[in-house]
């Protein structure tokens, strides 16, 4: 399995080497060496502190500019965005769309291309453990920041919002019940309230249509990306972030889904400061069935 | 909860002639007693497909059983988790029994299971039930909606077993009219118990104690959810005053509860001790059992309330005085997941589907080459190890006694020290004794004697022992060639312990 990168930087190689031929003469050494640094950015989970060739390479990528050049020029060829190279995160690149190392949703879960309700909940699922482990601007911003997230916890956050929206649907009193001929136009926190968040299963497996065991698939996953580590079982799997993690949710997925937001005219007006706070009106702490405290918006 | 349309509108619509759309105001009522009744087809369903099942199934009343196994969810719902699926179903086995009481049991249990399946409803992918009703729109125009709902639902407890918790719907079904406020329903509800205790008029007041546990559930619902939140975010919760308020309010009603369900316990034990009436005596016991279970729920909910205080403070640590970041970020909440909520699920799919993209990092496609491919297509499976690897044997090296006293110098001491309850002995003839059988003795008498001046006489009563040694210091001299200190009186006292059995019985 671990061979396959490096297979395919090795094909990626010739026609990268001959680009950044210009200043200095790059021998063939040199491109060997850049390509194999990008395949080693390809196993996601391999630490540079683990690996003595990986931490040497990455050295010459901050020291020799010409090197990082060419490093850079063959992630490019193969279709990578490089994020950020350093000792912590090590070469982190990730898929350009429509490289062929992109993930498609069709092969990420069989049943979410053929049905619109799956393809929202799993995408919504890596959002929501986005927000879970980055849950402050500041979190995100920090390079220090190490985020942990829960199954169980991601799912009773995402109905805890939704169950705000549903109050205050109810306050405002709109019906929200979607009309039958039309399911793409249900309010989308309906779509994950209405899932039931776990089920029994007949091999005590956790089933995969609820929304624990589609948030449980996200973490796997991120997990197999190397963007999480698994550090316990409680609450459905306990997991803490990476730096990759933080580089891709910074870098390249938190703006490409603002520009889809703003593109359907959605603006979300904020000054920077935190929007987790307590709404201003107080007396939605009365104890009234089902309320729970006050989530704000 | 079905309450009418608001009235003044309705004869402005009236009024209005022959419109056949009444509007959205009047149709808001109808719409929730539409829901309302959508909430019980679940049940009426469960008796028109009994027919379906394979075998003779009609002298169960399903909806009756069903009713009874939403009753026992809700009764045996805990804080932190929910019920237990198999105990449902084995409580639910009597009353399905009772039914027909010559069919076999596998039969009875195939029952209880089918109707919790279908309460559940398993072979949805939502896990729920859809109703379809209609009203009009403010313009006039019909439109058809989805009304979906849960009646029990699962979710995930400790160590990934699976859960039950009844819906607020199925509350509403089971006794209706919950969405009152939770706090004054309870106090009515234990008055009226009290009243009805002290009249003794116990039938009533089982009736009377029953609801309090619902409010009692509700009540410890409501705040495991707002403790949820709270561990979450710091910030999503207003600590300045809104929660110290609602935890000392919470505090004040679990002292209150706990008081008053204390003196409703004595009053019952008391109709139940002093009652010559059989029935009348076994209605006491149960509702001994009922107070009990409430006063075993608030304890749960006050050791929540006491652990929120910490947890605040640990989270703030952490979050409010770290050193602000240089530069700010997205807010993932804020700016992405907060307004994509409320749009519509075709345009909020955009975005999750970009953020999927661009989320989820690369993967190495994997290329095969045919002479691989043959190679793994022939190869014959792994056979599987059922017993795993073959544990080695363990290398045990004995390790050297190093024990101060023998075993046989502990029995001689234990002999010295079974002294009779009424004869107790002073420490300096005991050590006189043991010196005469063995030098060292002495030694392990005095240290057996030392302990026992302060004999764990709780910890020995509670575990059933009959007797305890023990040592008092009487203030005389210890007058000894080895030893010094105090001569204590040593003696044996003989516990209760039959009495102690009993006790424990009547606590449990």
């Amino acid at each position: 399995m671990t061979d396959h990168p490096a297979e395919h930087t090795a094909w990626g190689e010739p026609d990268a080497a001959p680009a950044p031929a210009a200043p200095a003469a790059v021998t063939p050494a040199d491109a060997a060496d850049a390509a194999r640094l990008v395949a080693f950015g390809l196993q996601p989970k391999l630490q540079p502190a683990r690996d003595q060739e990986y931490g040497e390479l990455l050295r010459r990528y901050r020291e020799d500019p010409p090197f990082a050049r060419l490093a850079d020029a063959v992630a490019t060829g193969l279709g990578l965005v490089v994020l950020e190279v350093s000792p912590r995160a090590g070469m982190a690149v990730t898929a350009a769309e429509d490289s062929v190392f992109a993930v498609r949703m069709g092969d990420y879960a069989r049943r979410a291309a053929a049905d619109s309700t799956d393809r929202f909940l799993h995408g919504l699922a890596h959002l929501a453990v986005a927000t879970m482990a980055f849950p402050r601007p500041e979190d995100l911003a920090d390079d220090g920041y190490i985020g942990r997230v829960t199954v169980n916890g991601v799912d009773a956050f995402v109905r805890q919002a939704c169950r705000r929206l549903e109050e205050r649907a109810e306050e405002a009193g709109e019906n929200t019940d979607p009309a039958t001929d039309a399911p793409g136009l249900e309010a989308a926190w309906r779509v994950w309230a209405r899932r039931s968040s776990t089920g029994a299963t007949k091999d005590a497996r956790r089933l995969a249509g609820s929304t624990t065991g589609i948030v449980g698939k996200a973490v796997a996953f991120l997990t197999d990306s190397g963007f999480l580590q698994r550090t316990g079982d409680d609450s459905g799997g306990t997991y803490r972030t990476t730096a990759r993690y933080q580089l891709q949710v910074r870098d390249m997925a938190g703006s490409a889904a603002m520009a889809e937001l703003l593109e359907l005219g959605v603006v979300p007006v904020t000054d920077g400061s935190a929007t987790l706070l307590p709404p201003d009106e107080t007396d939605d702490l009365e104890l009234v069935a089902d309320a729970g405290l006050p989530f704000h918006s | 909860m079905t309450s009418p349309a608001v009235p003044d509108t309705a004869p402005s619509q009236l009024s209005a002639g022959p419109r056949p759309a009444p509007g959205p105001a009047a149709d808001e009522g109808l719409a929730r007693r539409l829901r309302a009744l959508a909430c019980t087809a679940p049940l009426h369903d469960l008796d028109a497909r009994k027919a379906n099942l394979a075998g003779e199934y009609s002298v169960y009343a399903m909806a009756e059983v069903a009713l009874s196994a939403i009753d026992l969810v809700t009764l045996n719902m805990d804080f932190d988790t929910g019920a237990d699926h198999e105990q449902i179903v084995a409580r639910l086995l009597p009353r399905v029994a009772a039914q027909a009481p010559h069919r076999p049991a596998a039969e009875h249990e195939r029952v209880a299971r089918w109707v919790l399946e279908n309460l559940i409803n398993v072979g949805s992918v939502d896990r729920g039930f859809r109703a379809v009703y209609g009203t009009f729109d403010p313009d006039g125009t019909y439109v058809r909606r989805d009304y979906d709902f849960k009646l029990i639902e699962e979710v995930p407890g400790y160590g990934g077993g699976v859960y039950l918790r009844t819906t607020d719907e199925a509350v509403n079904v089971l006794v209706g009219a919950l969405d009152t406020d939770v706090t004054s329903a309870q106090i009515a509800a234990e008055v009226k118990l009290e009243v009805l205790i002290s009249r003794g008029r116990l039938a009533d007041a089982q009736l009377a104690a029953e609801q309090a546990r619902y409010r009692t559930v509700q009540y410890s619902e409501t705040l495991r959810k707002a403790l949820d939140a709270t561990r979450r975010n710091v910030r999503a919760v207003d600590w300045l005053r809104a929660v110290p308020d609602m935890i000392a309010e919470a505090l004040d009603h679990v002292a209150d509860r706990y008081r008053h369900e204390n003196a409703i316990l004595t009053n019952i034990r008391k109709a139940r001790d002093e009652s010559e009436d059989p029935e009348q005596k076994r209605r006491a016991a149960e509702l001994v059992d009922i107070v009990k279970d409430c006063i075993r729920r608030h304890t749960q909910l006050q050791s929540r309330l006491l652990e929120a205080g910490p947890l605040f403070r640990a989270e703030q640590d952490r979050q409010a005085f770290a050193t602000p970041a240089a530069r700010a970020g997205l807010d993932l909440y804020g700016q992405l997941l907060a307004p994509l909520l409320p749009l519509p699920a075709e345009r909020a799919t955009r975005v999750t589907d970009a953020y999927f993209t661009h989320g989820t990092g690369l993967r190495t496609p994997v290329s095969v080459r045919v002479g691989d491919l043959v190679d793994i297509l022939l190869t014959p499976p792994m056979e599987r190890e059922h017993l795993g690897a073959e544990m080695p044997e363990p290398d045990l090296v004995a390790t050297p006694d190093d024990s101060r006293f023998s075993e046989e110098q502990l029995a001689a001491a234990m002999e010295l020290l079974a002294l009779p309850p009424d004869a107790p002995r002073r420490l300096s003839g005991l050590l006189a004794d043991a010196r005469r059988q063995d030098p060292e003795l002495p030694y392990l008498v005095a240290l057996l004697a030392v302990h026992a001046a302060s004999p764990p006489v709780g910890t020995a009563y509670r575990q059933g022992e009959e007797r305890l040694l023990f040592a008092v210091d009487d203030g005389t001299e210890l007058d000894d060639p080895e030893f010094g200190g105090a001569d204590l009186v040593v003696g044996t006292a003989l516990l209760d312990a039959a009495g102690m059995a009993a006790d424990r019985t009547e606590a449990a």
